[in-house]
Protein backbone atom coordinates (compact mmCIF):
# COMPACT_ATOMS: atom_id res chain seq x y z
CA UNK A 1 0.00 0.00 0.00
CA UNK A 2 1.38 3.03 -0.79
CA UNK A 3 0.21 6.84 1.06
CA UNK A 4 3.59 8.43 1.16
CA UNK A 5 3.90 10.93 4.02
CA UNK A 6 5.44 14.90 3.37
CA UNK A 7 6.66 16.22 6.69
CA UNK A 8 5.96 20.06 7.10
CA UNK A 9 9.22 22.22 7.10
CA UNK A 10 9.96 24.17 10.27
CA UNK A 11 8.79 27.24 9.25
CA UNK A 12 11.44 28.71 11.37
CA UNK A 13 14.12 26.82 9.51
CA UNK A 14 16.41 30.57 8.48
CA UNK A 15 16.29 31.26 12.67
CA UNK A 16 18.23 28.24 13.23
CA UNK A 17 21.95 26.48 12.50
CA UNK A 18 23.34 25.14 10.28
CA UNK A 19 21.12 28.07 8.14
CA UNK A 20 21.53 30.67 11.23
CA UNK A 21 24.74 31.98 9.43
CA UNK A 22 22.98 32.48 5.87
CA UNK A 23 20.76 34.78 7.77
CA UNK A 24 23.22 36.73 9.43
CA UNK A 25 24.69 37.00 6.20
CA UNK A 26 21.43 38.25 4.36
CA UNK A 27 20.49 40.42 7.65
CA UNK A 28 23.61 42.74 8.21
CA UNK A 29 23.39 43.94 4.28
CA UNK A 30 20.37 45.75 5.81
CA UNK A 31 22.88 47.33 8.33
CA UNK A 32 25.17 47.77 5.38
CA UNK A 33 22.92 49.59 3.00
CA UNK A 34 21.84 51.85 6.30
CA UNK A 35 25.61 52.63 6.63
CA UNK A 36 25.33 53.92 3.06
CA UNK A 37 22.21 56.16 3.76
CA UNK A 38 24.11 57.54 6.76
CA UNK A 39 26.99 59.24 4.37
CA UNK A 40 24.16 59.61 2.13
CA UNK A 41 22.71 62.07 4.30
CA UNK A 42 26.16 63.95 5.22
CA UNK A 43 26.69 64.52 1.26
CA UNK A 44 22.82 66.10 1.28
CA UNK A 45 23.53 68.14 4.68
CA UNK A 46 26.64 69.20 2.90
CA UNK A 47 24.90 70.39 -0.31
CA UNK A 48 22.58 72.15 1.74
CA UNK A 49 24.29 74.46 4.03
CA UNK A 50 27.14 74.80 6.64
CA UNK A 51 24.59 74.66 9.29
CA UNK A 52 23.39 71.38 7.86
CA UNK A 53 27.08 69.86 7.04
CA UNK A 54 27.42 70.86 10.98
CA UNK A 55 24.33 69.04 12.41
CA UNK A 56 25.07 66.29 10.51
CA UNK A 57 29.04 66.21 12.13
CA UNK A 58 27.38 66.91 15.56
CA UNK A 59 24.83 63.42 15.37
CA UNK A 60 28.01 61.69 14.11
CA UNK A 61 30.12 62.53 17.42
CA UNK A 62 26.53 61.47 19.76
CA UNK A 63 26.49 58.87 21.98
CA UNK A 64 23.91 56.97 19.98
CA UNK A 65 25.59 57.37 16.81
CA UNK A 66 28.61 55.44 18.03
CA UNK A 67 26.92 52.90 18.95
CA UNK A 68 25.20 52.73 16.11
CA UNK A 69 28.44 52.64 14.23
CA UNK A 70 30.09 50.15 16.48
CA UNK A 71 26.78 47.64 15.18
CA UNK A 72 28.04 48.70 11.91
CA UNK A 73 31.57 47.82 12.24
CA UNK A 74 30.74 44.53 14.04
CA UNK A 75 27.80 43.90 10.57
CA UNK A 76 30.61 45.05 7.72
CA UNK A 77 33.24 42.62 9.03
CA UNK A 78 30.65 39.95 9.22
CA UNK A 79 29.49 40.94 6.20
CA UNK A 80 32.95 41.16 4.34
CA UNK A 81 33.85 37.51 5.61
CA UNK A 82 31.03 35.36 4.36
CA UNK A 83 30.00 37.28 1.29
CA UNK A 84 34.07 36.34 -0.29
CA UNK A 85 33.29 32.99 2.07
CA UNK A 86 30.23 32.48 -0.81
CA UNK A 87 31.75 34.08 -3.40
CA UNK A 88 33.40 30.98 -5.43
CA UNK A 89 30.12 29.56 -5.48
CA UNK A 90 28.59 32.72 -7.14
CA UNK A 91 31.21 32.46 -10.11
CA UNK A 92 32.30 30.53 -12.80
CA UNK A 93 34.62 27.78 -11.86
CA UNK A 94 38.25 29.38 -11.87
CA UNK A 95 40.54 27.59 -14.50
CA UNK A 96 44.15 29.30 -14.39
CA UNK A 97 47.04 27.43 -16.76
CA UNK A 98 44.37 24.38 -17.10
CA UNK A 99 44.17 23.89 -13.20
CA UNK A 100 41.20 24.37 -11.19
CA UNK A 101 41.27 27.50 -8.86
CA UNK A 102 40.44 26.13 -4.74
CA UNK A 103 37.51 28.18 -3.65
CA UNK A 104 39.40 28.80 -0.45
CA UNK A 105 42.08 30.48 -2.26
CA UNK A 106 39.49 32.77 -4.34
CA UNK A 107 38.02 33.51 -0.38
CA UNK A 108 41.77 34.23 1.05
CA UNK A 109 42.00 36.83 -2.16
CA UNK A 110 38.98 38.38 -1.43
CA UNK A 111 39.48 39.06 1.96
CA UNK A 112 43.06 40.05 1.64
CA UNK A 113 42.14 43.17 -0.65
CA UNK A 114 39.55 44.31 1.44
CA UNK A 115 41.55 43.92 4.11
CA UNK A 116 44.37 46.22 2.06
CA UNK A 117 41.82 48.51 0.45
CA UNK A 118 40.48 49.14 4.45
CA UNK A 119 43.91 49.98 5.65
CA UNK A 120 45.19 52.32 2.36
CA UNK A 121 41.67 53.98 3.27
CA UNK A 122 42.44 54.49 6.97
CA UNK A 123 46.16 55.51 6.95
CA UNK A 124 44.68 57.97 4.09
CA UNK A 125 42.19 58.91 6.51
CA UNK A 126 44.03 59.66 9.48
CA UNK A 127 46.56 61.69 7.08
CA UNK A 128 43.47 63.83 6.58
CA UNK A 129 43.11 64.50 10.04
CA UNK A 130 46.01 65.49 11.20
CA UNK B 1 32.29 -8.87 12.76
CA UNK B 2 30.19 -8.41 15.61
CA UNK B 3 33.19 -10.41 18.39
CA UNK B 4 31.11 -11.38 21.67
CA UNK B 5 33.38 -9.63 23.68
CA UNK B 6 32.03 -5.66 22.53
CA UNK B 7 28.57 -7.06 22.51
CA UNK B 8 28.60 -8.04 25.89
CA UNK B 9 30.50 -4.71 26.96
CA UNK B 10 29.03 -1.63 24.76
CA UNK B 11 25.48 -0.71 24.03
CA UNK B 12 23.85 1.83 21.62
CA UNK B 13 20.73 2.91 21.27
CA UNK B 14 19.18 4.12 17.84
CA UNK B 15 16.28 6.31 17.31
CA UNK B 16 14.72 5.14 14.21
CA UNK B 17 12.00 7.34 12.54
CA UNK B 18 9.21 4.90 11.39
CA UNK B 19 6.60 5.28 9.06
CA UNK B 20 4.27 1.88 8.45
CA UNK B 21 1.68 3.29 5.66
CA UNK B 22 -1.01 0.38 6.23
CA UNK B 23 -0.90 0.89 10.44
CA UNK B 24 0.33 4.67 11.05
CA UNK B 25 -0.94 7.26 10.83
CA UNK B 26 2.08 9.67 10.58
CA UNK B 27 5.43 8.82 11.22
CA UNK B 28 6.71 7.80 15.07
CA UNK B 29 9.93 7.52 16.43
CA UNK B 30 11.46 3.90 17.52
CA UNK B 31 14.11 2.79 19.69
CA UNK B 32 16.80 0.28 19.41
CA UNK B 33 19.13 -1.28 21.43
CA UNK B 34 22.07 -2.85 19.61
CA UNK B 35 25.77 -3.48 20.10
CA UNK B 36 28.16 -1.03 19.49
CA UNK B 37 31.26 -1.53 17.54
CA UNK B 38 34.25 1.15 17.33
CA UNK B 39 34.46 2.04 13.96
CA UNK B 40 30.68 0.91 12.91
CA UNK B 41 28.50 2.83 9.85
CA UNK B 42 25.24 3.63 10.96
CA UNK B 43 24.19 1.59 7.95
CA UNK B 44 25.83 -1.17 10.03
CA UNK B 45 23.67 0.06 13.19
CA UNK B 46 20.27 -0.27 10.48
CA UNK B 47 21.10 -3.73 9.34
CA UNK B 48 22.16 -5.10 12.72
CA UNK B 49 18.62 -4.00 13.68
CA UNK B 50 16.64 -5.34 10.48
CA UNK B 51 18.64 -8.84 10.85
CA UNK B 52 18.36 -9.35 14.51
CA UNK B 53 15.40 -7.18 16.30
CA UNK B 54 12.81 -5.87 13.47
CA UNK B 55 12.86 -7.33 9.99
CA UNK B 56 10.15 -4.93 8.80
CA UNK B 57 12.60 -2.59 8.92
CA UNK B 58 13.01 -0.71 5.48
CA UNK B 59 15.90 1.26 3.75
CA UNK B 60 17.82 1.97 0.68
CA UNK B 61 21.27 0.71 0.56
CA UNK B 62 23.75 -0.88 -2.21
CA UNK B 63 27.39 -0.64 -2.59
CA UNK B 64 28.56 0.57 1.53
CA UNK B 65 31.20 2.35 0.01
CA UNK B 66 30.03 6.04 -0.79
CA UNK B 67 29.59 5.47 -4.70
CA UNK B 68 25.99 4.51 -4.98
CA UNK B 69 24.29 7.11 -3.54
CA UNK B 70 21.25 5.07 -2.15
CA UNK B 71 21.96 5.17 1.65
CA UNK B 72 21.44 8.91 2.27
CA UNK B 73 19.20 10.15 5.12
CA UNK B 74 19.03 12.15 7.83
CA UNK B 75 21.63 11.35 10.91
CA UNK B 76 21.33 13.46 14.32
CA UNK B 77 19.53 15.90 11.85
CA UNK B 78 22.00 15.55 8.93
CA UNK B 79 21.92 15.00 5.60
CA UNK B 80 24.48 11.82 5.01
CA UNK B 81 25.24 8.99 3.96
CA UNK B 82 24.55 6.06 6.07
CA UNK B 83 27.84 3.89 4.81
CA UNK B 84 29.74 6.96 5.63
CA UNK B 85 28.80 7.73 8.72
CA UNK B 86 31.25 5.90 11.14
CA UNK B 87 30.86 5.68 14.76
CA UNK B 88 33.95 6.08 17.00
CA UNK B 89 34.97 6.06 20.63
CA UNK B 90 33.68 8.99 22.36
CA UNK B 91 30.81 9.69 20.24
CA UNK B 92 27.55 10.46 22.06
CA UNK B 93 26.51 6.68 22.39
CA UNK B 94 22.84 7.25 20.79
CA UNK B 95 21.84 8.11 17.40
CA UNK B 96 18.68 9.30 15.86
CA UNK B 97 17.91 8.05 12.23
CA UNK B 98 15.46 10.24 10.30
CA UNK B 99 14.42 9.54 5.96
CA UNK B 100 15.90 12.85 4.21
CA UNK B 101 14.23 15.97 4.52
CA UNK B 102 11.70 17.39 1.89
CA UNK B 103 11.10 14.18 -0.11
CA UNK B 104 7.58 12.44 0.88
CA UNK B 105 8.28 8.96 3.29
CA UNK B 106 7.23 6.35 0.89
CA UNK B 107 8.14 3.97 4.21
CA UNK B 108 10.32 3.68 7.17
CA UNK B 109 13.59 5.64 5.89
CA UNK B 110 12.88 5.13 2.14
CA UNK B 111 11.82 8.30 0.26
CA UNK B 112 9.72 9.11 -3.36
CA UNK B 113 12.60 9.91 -5.50
CA UNK B 114 10.29 9.76 -8.73
CA UNK B 115 10.37 13.84 -8.95
CA UNK B 116 14.11 14.08 -8.43
CA UNK B 117 14.74 11.13 -11.36
CA UNK B 118 11.85 13.11 -13.88
CA UNK B 119 14.20 16.35 -13.12
CA UNK B 120 16.78 14.31 -14.25
CA UNK B 121 15.65 13.55 -17.50
CA UNK B 122 13.80 16.97 -18.31
CA UNK B 123 17.38 18.72 -18.41
CA UNK B 124 19.00 16.98 -21.72
CA UNK B 125 21.23 14.89 -19.36
CA UNK B 126 23.64 13.81 -22.38
CA UNK B 127 25.54 15.87 -25.01
CA UNK B 128 24.24 17.29 -27.40
CA UNK B 129 27.11 17.43 -30.46
CA UNK B 130 27.52 21.05 -32.94
CA UNK B 131 26.97 18.54 -35.80
CA UNK B 132 26.83 14.71 -35.37
CA UNK B 133 29.92 12.82 -35.94
CA UNK B 134 30.15 9.28 -36.94
CA UNK B 135 32.40 6.72 -35.29
CA UNK B 136 35.03 7.01 -38.61
CA UNK B 137 35.22 10.58 -37.59
CA UNK B 138 37.10 10.04 -34.60
CA UNK B 139 36.49 11.25 -31.16
CA UNK B 140 35.77 14.38 -29.93
CA UNK B 141 38.78 15.73 -28.56
CA UNK B 142 38.83 18.15 -24.86
CA UNK B 143 42.03 19.76 -23.70
CA UNK B 144 42.50 18.83 -19.69
CA UNK B 145 41.64 22.83 -19.33
CA UNK B 146 37.95 22.54 -21.25
CA UNK B 147 37.38 19.53 -19.07
CA UNK B 148 38.31 21.45 -15.31
CA UNK B 149 35.72 23.77 -15.94
CA UNK B 150 33.03 20.84 -15.74
CA UNK B 151 34.43 17.80 -14.06
CA UNK B 152 33.74 18.36 -10.20
CA UNK B 153 30.10 18.54 -11.91
CA UNK B 154 29.94 14.65 -13.19
CA UNK B 155 31.16 13.35 -9.66
CA UNK B 156 27.55 13.38 -8.45
CA UNK B 157 25.70 10.25 -7.40
CA UNK B 158 22.36 11.46 -6.75
CA UNK B 159 21.96 10.62 -3.63
CA UNK B 160 20.01 13.55 -3.00
CA UNK B 161 21.06 14.89 0.29
CA UNK B 162 21.86 18.25 -1.37
CA UNK B 163 18.18 18.67 -1.06
CA UNK B 164 17.55 17.82 1.85
CA UNK B 165 19.94 20.24 3.25
CA UNK B 166 18.29 23.29 0.90
CA UNK B 167 15.34 24.94 2.29
CA UNK B 168 14.37 26.61 -0.76
CA UNK B 169 13.32 22.82 -2.44
CA UNK B 170 11.70 22.38 1.38
CA UNK B 171 9.62 25.52 0.79
CA UNK B 172 9.22 25.09 -3.08
CA UNK B 173 9.38 21.23 -4.38
CA UNK B 174 9.25 22.55 -8.06
CA UNK B 175 12.47 23.86 -7.72
CA UNK B 176 14.89 21.81 -9.81
CA UNK B 177 17.46 22.16 -6.92
CA UNK B 178 21.20 21.52 -6.26
CA UNK B 179 22.03 18.05 -7.43
CA UNK B 180 19.94 18.48 -11.15
CA UNK B 181 21.58 21.91 -11.29
CA UNK B 182 24.86 20.28 -10.74
CA UNK B 183 24.29 17.39 -13.97
CA UNK B 184 22.94 20.12 -15.88
CA UNK B 185 26.07 22.63 -15.47
CA UNK B 186 28.04 19.39 -15.85
CA UNK B 187 27.06 19.19 -19.81
CA UNK B 188 26.57 23.05 -20.29
CA UNK B 189 30.49 23.53 -19.15
CA UNK B 190 31.25 21.05 -21.45
CA UNK B 191 33.00 22.04 -24.38
CA UNK B 192 31.95 19.76 -26.68
CA UNK B 193 28.05 20.01 -25.78
CA UNK B 194 26.41 22.72 -27.95
CA UNK B 195 22.47 22.04 -25.97
CA UNK B 196 22.68 24.77 -23.74
CA UNK B 197 19.62 26.89 -25.35
CA UNK B 198 17.88 23.84 -24.41
CA UNK B 199 18.61 23.87 -21.12
CA UNK B 200 18.75 27.38 -20.66
CA UNK B 201 14.87 27.48 -20.99
CA UNK B 202 15.04 25.87 -17.51
CA UNK B 203 17.33 27.91 -15.84
CA UNK B 204 15.35 31.20 -16.72
CA UNK B 205 12.36 30.35 -14.76
CA UNK B 206 10.71 30.51 -11.60
CA UNK B 207 11.64 26.98 -10.76
CA UNK B 208 14.91 27.25 -12.10
CA UNK B 209 18.31 29.67 -10.59
CA UNK B 210 15.49 31.72 -9.91
CA UNK B 211 14.65 29.66 -6.64
CA UNK B 212 18.09 29.55 -4.84
CA UNK B 213 19.11 32.35 -2.03
CA UNK B 214 22.57 30.77 -2.34
CA UNK B 215 22.15 29.01 1.25
CA UNK B 216 25.31 27.31 0.15
CA UNK B 217 24.68 24.64 2.87
CA UNK B 218 23.98 22.18 -0.21
CA UNK B 219 27.72 22.17 -1.06
CA UNK B 220 28.25 21.81 2.77
CA UNK B 221 26.78 17.83 3.00
CA UNK B 222 27.36 16.93 -0.14
CA UNK B 223 29.89 13.76 0.36
CA UNK B 224 31.34 13.83 -3.28
CA UNK B 225 32.47 17.45 -2.93
CA UNK B 226 30.69 18.25 -6.12
CA UNK B 227 29.56 22.18 -5.27
CA UNK B 228 26.07 21.90 -6.34
CA UNK B 229 25.23 25.76 -5.10
CA UNK B 230 28.56 26.65 -7.76
CA UNK B 231 26.34 24.82 -10.77
CA UNK B 232 23.14 26.65 -9.81
CA UNK B 233 24.74 30.00 -9.01
CA UNK B 234 27.14 30.81 -11.86
CA UNK B 235 23.68 29.66 -13.72
CA UNK B 236 21.77 32.93 -12.32
CA UNK B 237 24.43 34.86 -13.77
CA UNK B 238 24.16 32.91 -17.05
CA UNK B 239 20.49 33.38 -17.09
CA UNK B 240 20.98 37.13 -16.69
CA UNK B 241 23.52 37.64 -19.49
CA UNK B 242 20.66 35.57 -22.01
CA UNK B 243 18.28 38.08 -20.60
CA UNK B 244 20.48 41.55 -21.43
CA UNK B 245 22.46 39.97 -24.48
CA UNK B 246 18.64 39.79 -26.31
CA UNK B 247 18.51 43.14 -26.55
CA UNK B 248 21.80 43.49 -28.73
CA UNK B 249 21.01 42.66 -32.66
CA UNK B 250 22.13 39.43 -33.65
CA UNK B 251 24.99 38.47 -35.88
CA UNK B 252 24.28 34.92 -36.87
CA UNK B 253 23.15 32.18 -34.17
CA UNK B 254 25.78 31.96 -31.59
CA UNK B 255 27.86 29.01 -31.39
CA UNK B 256 28.05 29.01 -27.10
CA UNK B 257 24.22 29.32 -26.78
CA UNK B 258 23.96 32.72 -25.62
Amino acid sequence: MRRPYLRPIDSLWWAKPPYLAYTLREATGIAIGAYALVLLAGVICLAVSENAYDAWLRFLASRWSLALHAIFLVAMLFHVWTWFAIMPKTMPRLVIGGRYVEPRLITATGVAIAALASLVLLVIALRILQ
Amino acid sequence: MMDAKSIAEERLIVEVLRYRPEEDAAPVMESYEIPYIDGMSVLQALQYIKDYIDGTLSFRWSCRMAICGSCGMMIDGKPQLACQTILRAGDVRSLRVEPLKHFPIERDLVVTMSDFVSKVESIYPFIIPRSPRTPAEGEYLQTPAEMARFENFSDCINCMLCYAACPQFGENPNFLGPGVFALLQRYNGDSRDAGQNKRMELVHTENGAWSCTAVGHCSDVCPKHVDPANAVNQNKTNSALDFFLRFLPRRGQSERGV
